[in-house]
């Protein structure tokens, strides 16, 4: 295959410029378009060959489409990061310094917490305490609304979690902000926000939900793969990922 | 970075303007000599740096098609590589040519703004305009075609009576587009899809609408016939001056700065 740049190379990447992160199946779909659209050479497991050329040439310009997997349901994603800033100031554009507090406060909050989800109320009374400007409860709430539009946060029943895209593309902001704090999953290694831990307080590693429902599938006991603890808690399903078209 | 903080800030938007104005004037571009002994100065890596800088400032404003201005480009990124400007912007433009296939379009050549055109071919019934995800494009594109069908100029009145026509009231909140009066006179007037005037000589105050020059690069007029065709039953080439304008610009449309 070209290892040459082209229009199929540039439509993929204006569309990951337009969504800024896209379901593994998505990136398939949209990398067979443009190959089709600009009629070069497609090949169906060719998509990471296919981003590292991209990838090549966004280097220099401090960006690059990462892949990272949703603690959500454990399928893969790519998000176009920018990695010139990786942290919150990346966001200033569209918020304003308030508002980026309440995000940093938010963020302490699913950090520290066990589950990785922070709770509206919680969030709501950190707005109390921003030094910036304060922000009035409907302020925060509709705050809240645009952080989950805009693909920061995510929602679920009342509880807010760091996005996939979130922390594709703040990992290393997240890593030296908050070293002490954040653990990585015991199977794959990335950050688990979302998680089960081991209960036994020597051994107490972490493993995403999907990580666990992948490990555990088809072991009649399960027990902890590090310190062979029973593991109490209940072994989620693995979720298939879903197919689905896209226009 | 700080300049991006001040997009946040529309307020004093006049006041801001005329305070670029002032910039722009101070900054004269440098000639080729003083571009050559500038670039003496510095490595290529960081020229390459400069670069990465102005490109990821320019995608950024573009996001909410805000045009950009020399003045800014060069007061809040190029800063003291200023002397060197051309150079760096050579480069961007390269860049955004090579990687993004996008191209950096001068569209006022007396204040020095700039806009991103795409330059792929548009994807049959993907172009934004054909498939808007957005829904203020669709409201945008009802406009853009009333003043096209209408020889290129309207009264705003005959926009207000048409969107309320399509219960879109400029005096009421919209729940879709919020203040529908700001969107259409200032939103897409600052992102130059449409132009806001008061018509001369007139008191009261009268405006008109015509379309800004992102609309002339970026919607073809031969597709706002198509879609007049299929909503009136007609044959588009039924509106015969209508056809004849967008069959000879339709060919310009995206690729040159518009000329009127």
């Amino acid at each position: 295959m070209s290892r040459q740049m082209g229009d199929s190379h540039r439509r993929f990447l204006q569309t990951m410029m337009a969504n800024g992160i896209v379901d593994e199946q998505g990136a398939k779909t949209l990398y067979q378009r443009c190959c089709e659209i600009h009629n070069t050479q497609y090949a169906p497991d060719k998509l990471d060959e296919f981003i590292d050329i991209l990838n090549s040439r966004l280097q220099p310009l401090f960006m690059q489409i990462r892949k990272g997997m949703s603690e959500e349901n454990g399928q893969q994603y790519y998000a176009l990061v920018n990695m010139a800033e990786t942290d919150v100031t990346r966001m200033s554009s569209d918020y304003a310094d308030n508002e980026l507090e309440l995000f940093q406060k938010t963020m302490d909050l699913i950090v520290s917490s066990e589950n990785g989800k922070a709770c509206s109320t919680d969030i709501l009374n950190s707005a109390d305490t921003l030094t910036t400007k304060k922000l009035k409860k409907s302020e925060t709430e509709h705050l809240l609304q645009r952080l989950v539009h805009d693909k920061w946060l995510t929602e679920k029943r009342g509880e807010y979690t760091l996005s996939t895209r979130c922390i594709i593309e703040m990992e290393p902001y997240i890593r030296t902000m908050y070293q002490d704090q954040v653990k990585v999953c015991h199977i794959c290694h990335n950050f688990a926000f979302q998680c089960q831990i081991c209960e036994n307080p020597a051994c107490s590693i972490k493993i995403h939900n999907p990580c666990v429902a992948r490990y555990f599938k088809g072991r009649s006991e399960p027990r902890c793969p590090a310190c062979d603890d029973f593991w109490p808690h209940e072994i989620p399903e693995v979720r298939r990922p879903h197919s689905h078209s896209r226009k | 970075m700080a300049q991006r903080r001040r997009q946040s800030a529309p307020q004093n938007q006049s006041q801001a303007a005329a305070q670029e104005e002032d910039d722009d004037l101070t900054f004269t571009q440098p000639s080729t000599s003083q571009v050559q002994r500038g670039l003496e100065k510095v490595t290529n890596a960081q020229v390459d740096q400069k670069t990465a800088e102005v490109v990821q400032y320019v995608l950024v404003k573009d996001q909410k098609k805000i045009p950009i201005r020399r003045a800014d480009l060069v007061k809040h990124v190029v800063k003291e590589y200023r002397n060197i400007y051309p150079e760096i912007i050579k480069r961007a433009v390269r860049t955004f040519d090579q990687v993004f296939g996008l191209s950096l379009v001068e569209i006022d050549t007396k204040n020095h703004i700039y806009i991103l055109v795409n330059k792929l071919d548009k994807e049959e019934g993907a172009s934004q305009f054909n498939n808007p995800t957005n829904p203020k494009i669709g409201l945008l594109f009802v406009i853009l075609s009333v003043i096209f069908m209408k020889g290129g100029v309207v009264r705003e009145n005959l926009i207000w009576n048409t969107l309320k026509k399509l219960r879109v009231d400029p005096g009421e909140k919209h729940e879709e587009f919020g203040d529908v009066k700001k969107v259409v006179t200032d939103e897409f007037v600052r992102q130059r899809y449409l132009e806001y005037a008061r018509i001369p000589h007139t008191e009261p105050a009268e405006y008109e609408f015509r379309w800004g020059q992102r609309a002339d690069m970026e919607v073809s007029k031969a597709k706002i016939l198509e879609f007049m065709g299929q909503l009136h039953e007609q044959e588009p080439q039924s509106w015969s001056q209508q056809y004849r304008e967008a069959h000879s610009s339709s060919a310009q449309t995206g690729t040159s700065s518009s000329q009127r």
